[in-house]
């Protein structure tokens, strides 16, 4: 099932406002995980988790390191579910 | 050069009777009981079906995203320490010569019992990343120094229910030996979960007064049948005297020893003659320098067991010869429950308050005080200590022989 762009970034905002505590109104495509959101590596690997099950997709440990932004995540999702 | 004198200027705590010190001294000096029915469905898997919960969850106290990265050790002693830092007066200090003492029993054991859980259901995925940060023993400690940037060391002395005792004895030496000016030290523990509890009782040290949980812990009642599990935590600021006199820190008393034992008779039961009890209290009126006469209140180990309760009353008698009759000893186990490697520490927390305010706690459901029992046992109500110079002892003891007991004076 196709997902949208703005469901995913919705999505990743509630889950990164779970598990790293960051507001939802903080979170946009352009900031990076880690240095503009403080997602420590820990942190990261919940959030991923939690995308995969709510998104219904597979996000491999080598492709994480490649996510460094929300829209970095957001594209990959939205391609991966399509 | 003489040695550096140590003294408490804060305490923090969250126990079965309160979420923090003044609550949970003003229930302990009231006589209440901390003891409840277990809500969880699993407690009918289980011969005992009550414990001590903390007076107020850590939910109340902390930010829930804190929490979720924290086994409950760790967010009790995160909850202590931040009380008894502030009490302390949050001072600002050379974090190089600050340090963390901070004791578990036996560590995350929640955490590791349900992310086998996860494992079994969701796999390894299904496994947190903060596992192992939150199961393991040094857990408490090691956020505590975080928090603080706590850069003289931070450790975890293991030693079943003396754990607590035994690290605050060695921030004791940590500040004695130069190591550090100031120390937040202390012990925790959160394993109210159907596991530990089935282990406990299997070995029948649980008390199973179902129909009367309030009444289950009763040390020194001829009765009494058992511990009863509680959870939570004590934390002591300990801090070098000339460091605090400096600063102008409020200071409630000075820790002036420690003794330190070990039975080498049975890795759970106690060593009936005591004696390994015996030489601890002697090492610790050594190491303090005082004598058995400047003693005027000991906070006991008495859990509440057949064994446990008379091996150490016997023990007090032997050490303190006569002068155990001018000694008021208190069980408060009889209302906090048994806090396995908190234990110590929220006892240590209740001896400097008992110098500070000059009272005994009670020991609460001494129905008929177990004839074999010579102390001289404070029941029922709160009793008045001396004034002048006064000291107190603090005793611990774990499975595997372990025995501390700390020595408290008015300054």
């Amino acid at each position: 099932m196709a997902l949208s762009a703005a469901d995913v970034l919705a999505g990743i905002k509630e889950i990164v406002e779970e598990v790293a505590g960051i507001p939802a109104a903080s979170i946009e495509l352009d900031k990076n995980f880690t240095d503009d959101l403080e997602v420590d590596s820990l942190s990261m690997v919940e959030v991923v988790v939690a995308c995969e099950e709510r998104f219904g997709v597979k996000i491999p440990d080598e492709k994480v390191t490649d996510l460094a932004t929300v829209g970095d995540a957001v594209n990959f999702i939205v391609n991966a579910a399509a | 050069m003489s040695q550096r004198r140590v003294v408490v200027t804060g305490l923090g705590a969250t126990t079965p009777l309160g979420g923090d010190v003044a609550s949970t001294w003003a229930a302990l000096i009231a006589g209440k009981s901390g003891v409840r029915l277990l809500t969880e469905d699993w407690r009918e898997l289980l011969p005992v079906h009550f414990a001590a919960r903390v007076a107020i969850e850590p939910a109340d106290q902390m930010e829930r995203v804190e929490m979720r990265r924290l086994d409950r050790s760790e967010q009790f002693a995160l909850v202590a320490s931040r009380e008894a830092w502030k009490d302390a007066g949050a001072p600002d200090v050379d974090k190089e010569r600050l340090g963390v003492v901070i004791a578990s029993g036996i560590g995350g054991v929640i955490t590791l019992l349900d992310q086998f859980d996860n494992l079994k259901e969701k796999g390894a995925r299904g496994v947190s990343p903060h596992t192992v940060p939150m199961l393991m023993p040094n857990g408490p400690a090691a956020n505590v120094g975080l928090e603080l940037q706590a850069r003289a060391g931070v450790h975890t002395p293991v030693s079943a229910c003396a754990s607590g005792a035994e690290a605050i004895g060695y921030a004791l030496e940590m500040i004695r030996t130069n190591r550090a000016d100031i120390i937040v030290s202390g012990g925790v523990e959160a394993a109210i979960h159907q596991l530990p509890m089935a282990g406990f009782a299997a070995m029948k040290a649980l008390s199973t007064r179902n129909d009367a949980p309030e009444r289950a812990s009763r040390p020194y009642d001829a009765d009494r049948d058992g511990f009863v599990l509680g959870e939570g935590g004590g934390v002591l600021v300990l801090e070098e005297y000339e460091h605090a006199k400096a600063r102008g820190a409020k200071i409630y008393c000075e820790l002036v020893g420690q003794g330190l034992s070990s039975d080498g008779y049975h890795i759970a039961a106690p060593d009936p003659d005591g004696s390994g009890v015996q030489r601890a209290i002697k090492f610790a009126l050594a190491n303090a320098n005082l004598s058995t006469k400047d003693i005027v209140h000991l906070n006991a180990h008495a859990t509440s067991t057949p064994a446990g309760d008379v091996a150490e009353a016997n023990a007090l008698r032997l050490a303190l010869g006569k002068d155990a009759d001018h000694v008021a000893v208190s069980a408060t186990k009889s209302m906090t429950g048994h806090l396995l490697g908190g234990a110590g520490a929220i006892e240590s927390v209740f001896i400097v308050k008992a110098l500070q305010e000059r009272l005994a706690p009670p020991t609460i459901n001494i129905e008929n005080l177990d004839p074999a029992v010579t102390i001289d046992v404070v029941r029922d109500t709160a009793r008045s200590l001396p004034s002048g110079q006064i000291a107190a002892l603090n005793d611990s003891f774990g499975f595997g022989g372990h025995n501390v007991v700390l020595a408290f004076a008015t300054l």
